[in-house]
């Protein structure tokens, strides 16, 4: 569902851009809200939330597909834990649907998806293991890299149970903005996947802005 | 059977419906799981014995494989890019991996809750509470739980994205034959599917048995069924060069 924002950019508290290749890592608190901006259009941002004072509890996939009955995430859609909580709504969005069972891209799935040589290319589950080593006093580690949301990524399911990659859905200057409803840790990786046609081999910047 | 090299189970067991157990699977063997009476939901994830940091990824074998469901020939992959188990068999031609467990909440609110003072080991367990329950017993816990698998479950969904689950998919009889390609801690409930609304608490129980398996040759269906298949059996094999 598209659905506009209703806020201004220059009355943001926070924009910071996140180069392709990066990590993002900060702390919303409850009641602000964040926004994911594609700057160039096709990047994928695979994000994941934790709860900001007990990591244990995160992002959780399948929990929030399920207690909502789709498979795809757009405005409206309410993203749960693991701990059966609403940690953010959807309420703004440009694209109209974003991926959250495609996974992340890692070292290892490269070998598997394009060719065994691929295995050293930069991957956004290594993003995440060096956002967790970088800041060990989040005290998170490999076990809390879970599955997480690839906003302005198109996986459509077909009813006969088929999964296929696609693209065309994001473009320059489109968004998703979430409120918070619990204080939240966001920790994205800008997708740095240079073996998938779906951004043309070419992993571009993102911005992220927070209102209060 | 030609990817079975002992007729009779080296073991066989049946676990009751709303309960939990766990074991490890050794490679070369193969897990048969068994819908005894119909309407079966089994709730499973896998973990690397030797460093359980390695575990079953829903999203690597769903885009790895082009699929939202899992059938015969597919394989499921660790988050290593390797290969726990082999799907060789498979009676039903869809299970479910996305929609998660049930948890206490959902079971009161569905089904009433039953304590073990009033039902004794008829009491209402959860997906969610089983799963920690023997994950504990590998000194696993929260941050370890993932996607689990459904096996005996549909989801499907129309073009929207809306999912819908299908009631009466399992038949008594029905079997899974899962091979596996590594050793695997395989952890698995029998509590109601998070989206069945039977109006019972959907009690069935497994039966479980297992075999030795026949050789995987270079013509192995799971192994040729996809490239991508086919590399993570090479990464397998080179995870079992290394410890030899």
């Amino acid at each position: 569902m598209i659905k506009k924002s209703a806020l201004n950019p220059e009355n943001a508290i926070f924009r910071e851009t996140v180069p392709a290749g990066e990590y993002f890592l900060k702390v919303v608190k409850a009641g602000e809200t964040v926004q994911i901006l594609d700057l160039e259009g096709n990047q994928a941002a695979d994000t994941l939330f934790y709860n900001a004072h007990n990591p244990t509890e995160r992002y959780s996939a399948v929990d929030t597909i399920r207690e909502q009955g789709n498979v795809y995430l757009t405005a409206g859609s309410k993203l749960m834990s693991s701990e059966n909580n609403v940690m953010l709504e959807i309420t703004a969005d440009t694209c109209g649907r974003h991926d959250t069972l495609g996974g992340a891209c890692s070292a290892e799935s490269n070998t598997t998806r394009y060719a065994l040589e691929k295995k050293c290319m930069h991957a956004c589950r290594d993003s995440w293991l060096v956002a967790v080593t970088e800041h060990e006093e989040l005290g998170m580690t490999k076990r809390d890299i879970t599955h997480n949301i690839n906003f302005f990524m198109n996986v459509p399911v077909t009813a006969e149970g088929g999964l296929t990659f696609e693209d065309g859905i994001s473009d320059a200057g489109k968004y998703v903005e979430l409120k918070a409803e619990m204080d939240v840790l966001v920790m994205i990786s800008n997708c740095p996947q240079l073996n998938n046609p779906c951004n043309a081999y070419n992993p571009t910047p993102i911005e992220v802005l927070v209102w209060s | 059977m030609a990817m079975l090299e002992t007729a009779t189970p080296l073991y066989d067991d049946l676990i009751p419906g709303g309960s939990h157990w766990s074991f490890i699977v050794r490679r070369g063997h193969v897990l048969r799981l068994i819908d005894e009476t119909g309407g079966a939901s089994v709730g499973m994830l896998m973990y690397n014995p030797e460093n359980p940091l390695e575990r079953y990824n829903m999203p690597d074998t769903l885009k790895n494989q082009h699929t939202f469901l899992l059938t015969q020939g597919h394989v499921l992959f660790s988050d290593m890019g390797r290969v726990f188990a082999s799907i060789i068999r498979d009676d039903l031609g869809w299970h479910d991996t996305v929609s998660g467990t049930c948890n206490a909440d959902m079971v009161e609110q569905r089904w009433g809750k039953k304590t073990y003072q009033e039902a004794h080991n008829h009491h209402h367990r959860n997906g969610f509470s089983s799963f920690l329950n023997e994950l504990a017993k590998y000194g696993l816990g929260k941050k370890d739980l993932t996607a689990n698998l459904n096996w005996f479950s549909k989801v499907k969904t129309d073009d929207g994205g809306n999912m819908a689950y299908v009631s009466d998919h399992s038949y008594a009889g029905a079997t899974v034959d899962l091979r596996f390609e590594m050793d695997t801690i395989v952890v698995l409930h029998t509590c109601p599917h998070p989206l069945d609304t039977a109006p019972e608490y959907p009690s069935h129980p497994l039966r479980y048995q297992l075999f030795k398996a026949a050789p995987v040759t270079d013509a192995d269906p799971c192994k040729n069924s996809s490239p991508e298949a086919t590399r993570a059996f090479a990464n397998t094999a080179l995870y079992h060069m290394m410890q030899s």
